[in-house]
């Protein structure tokens, strides 16, 4: 071999065994174990096939997760892309404080989503909390926002869309800020509306940061339950259960190894899809510069 | 007319986002009979500070969570810089195909193979260790790639009177490369940082003891247990978790708004 493929090599070696034992192997590993029943005791795991997805098939909670995710994804992943490009078009312009808002704006990203878990159950308390205070006066009543099946999720949803917007806001930022300010010159010359403008030009330029921000925010709406840990557990009757909340339950909860695998080896065949979708299918019509 | 609107918009919507640290610090400073009521003759205490930090062994905590990013941080370093640079300037057959492998990290993150994970490492006898909370992340695909894009932007001439001066391969990295990409190793830095110093599910798998908590899976210990439900006493204790990250934020400011920004971009 040459000596640069061999020099090479050993410049990958630490990072991709590193890589491929925390991340490929356990991968492939689970796949495996999705096959086997869990071992309980003595008895080693038995190979069952597909009995494991069966079983999955057949298991309420299992789709109630599906269900409750996908909504959670369905609702997070636009409503914080669309206000974090409404933040970055705010504060990319002169208005005053600027600074202040954009500090206001960012400051979730700081904070440990556990922390601020806490300060948000104390908002959505009954009586006492936040919510319940400011709908008071207009004669809303004592209202139990994460113990009601109908409003945990939504929950579960304004927390996550608080603390991603924005982080995603810099990333639109950036891009705006990277934007010939001639574009706008001629803009203004040729008597075009701001949004026009916005549409035809802004817009456009934007679509490779959105695709960026677009893909974080789809992982985000898989890896982000930390706050289900700590606000609801998954409950009312499993109306906060999110797909990796419900690994996490039952790998470690029921430790039922098994489910555990067959459910993350169905949320990795998700995501696998979903990097198709965005850069297979969405990535071929994006404008790059 | 609109401008005003906007305006008004804009700053309705970071009072929103900044409330509840607002109303945490005031809970936390204030005697629990404030904690609902607002008036500025509250008086200020740190009472609810002190009992928090009595309650619960957080000096310990933050111990751990240093030793675990300053962990995370150095050998993330040392380990995607060398293959960053492979990557970005060398040539060699299958360089493409392992760079995809690598990448595959980016979609199926550590954070979701909690099971199989937690398996090796008990059979690594890790269970229960800060480095076993770290080892999933040294390997980190994100570093790789963004210092991989960072070398490709570096002169090659530069790199090529280094080599004709007779600089080892190692030399030029360290002292061609390594220099000129300090920037985002400041990015990748901070950003890592905050990542670690937040993350929360993984290191409440894997650990069960005071000795390797990190902040993070101390607090939700503290305040789902002991605490029943004082506010005051919880809020105080939230505060304290996040203090370190929000004032080094306070500072850098600047340095961290760009730097995600550059993680972000490129």
């Amino acid at each position: 071999m040459r000596k640069e493929t061999l020099q090479a090599w050993a410049l990958i070696l630490p990072a991709l065994l590193l890589l491929v034992a925390f991340t490929h192997w356990p991968a492939v590993a689970t796949l495996v174990d999705s096959f086997y029943t869990t071992p309980k005791g003595s008895r080693p795991p038995r190979f069952v096939g597909l009995e494991n997805f069966t079983d999955l098939w057949t298991d309420p909670v299992f789709w109630r997760a599906m269900h409750n995710n996908a909504i959670y994804a369905i609702a997070t992943i636009p409503i914080s892309i669309v206000l974090a490009l409404a933040m970055a078009l705010a504060v990319n312009t002169a208005i005053p404080g600027r600074a202040l808002v954009r500090m206001a704006y960012f400051t979730p990203t700081m904070l440990p989503m556990i922390a601020v878990a806490n300060i948000w159950l104390f908002f959505f308390t009954p009586d006492y909390g936040l919510f319940d205070q400011i709908l008071a006066p207009f004669g809303g009543g004592r209202h139990n926002w994460l113990g009601d099946t109908a409003t945990a999720l939504p929950a579960m949803i304004a927390v996550a869309v608080w603390k991603e917007a924005g982080f995603f806001m810099l990333f639109f930022l950036a891009a705006l800020q990277a934007m010939p300010p001639d574009l706008k010159e001629a803009a203004n010359l040729e008597g075009s509306s701001r949004w026009n403008f916005f549409r035809r030009v802004t817009l456009p330029l934007l679509m490779p940061t959105t695709l960026f921000v677009l893909v974080n925010a789809v992982i985000n709406a898989f890896r982000l339950v930390d706050h289900v840990v700590v606000m609801t557990r998954g409950g009312p009757d499993n109306a906060t259960t999110l797909l990796l909340y419900y690994i996490y339950e039952a790998g470690f909860r029921f430790w039922d190894t098994a489910l555990a695998s067959t459910l993350t080896v169905v949320l990795l065949i998700l995501l696998g899809l979903l990097a198709w979708l965005q850069f297979g299918v969405l990535g071929k019509r994006i404008h790059y510069r | 007319m609109t401008r005003k609107l906007e305006i008004t918009g804009a700053w309705l919507l970071g009072f929103i986002w900044v409330m509840p640290l607002l109303y945490a610090v005031w809970t936390a400073f204030h005697p629990a009979e404030f904690a609902t009521h607002f008036s500025l003759t509250a008086p200020l205490t740190l009472k609810n500070i002190e009992s928090a930090w009595a309650a619960a062994p957080f000096a310990r905590y933050f111990l751990n969570t240093t030793i675990l990013v300053t962990l995370i941080l150095v050998a993330q370093f040392t380990v995607c810089t060398p293959a960053a640079f492979a990557f970005a300037r060398m040539n060699f057959p299958g360089r493409d195909i392992v760079f995809a492998i690598v990448l595959m990290q980016l979609m199926v993150m550590p954070d979701i193979l909690l099971v199989a994970n937690y398996r090796t490492m008990a059979r690594l006898d890790l269970v229960d260790t800060i480095l076993a909370i770290a080892l999933p992340y040294l390997g980190s695909a994100f570093g790789i790639f963004l210092l991989r894009q960072t070398f490709r932007q570096v002169p090659q001439e530069l790199d090529d009177a280094a080599r004709l001066e007779g600089c080892s391969l190692a030399a030029r990295i360290w002292r061609v490369y390594v220099p000129l990409a300090r920037p985002t190793y400041l990015a990748y830095g901070l950003v890592s940082v905050s990542y670690h110093w937040n993350n929360f599910l993984w290191p409440l798998v894997i650990t069960n003891s005071v000795t390797t908590r990190p902040v993070t899976v101390g607090l939700s210990v503290f305040a789902s247990t002991d605490q029943g439900i004082d506010w005051s006493i919880i809020t105080a204790a939230t505060i304290l978790t996040s203090a370190p990250l929000l004032v080094a934020f306070l500072l850098f400011q600047r340095q961290f708004v760009q730097s995600f920004m550059r993680a972000g971009i490129r």
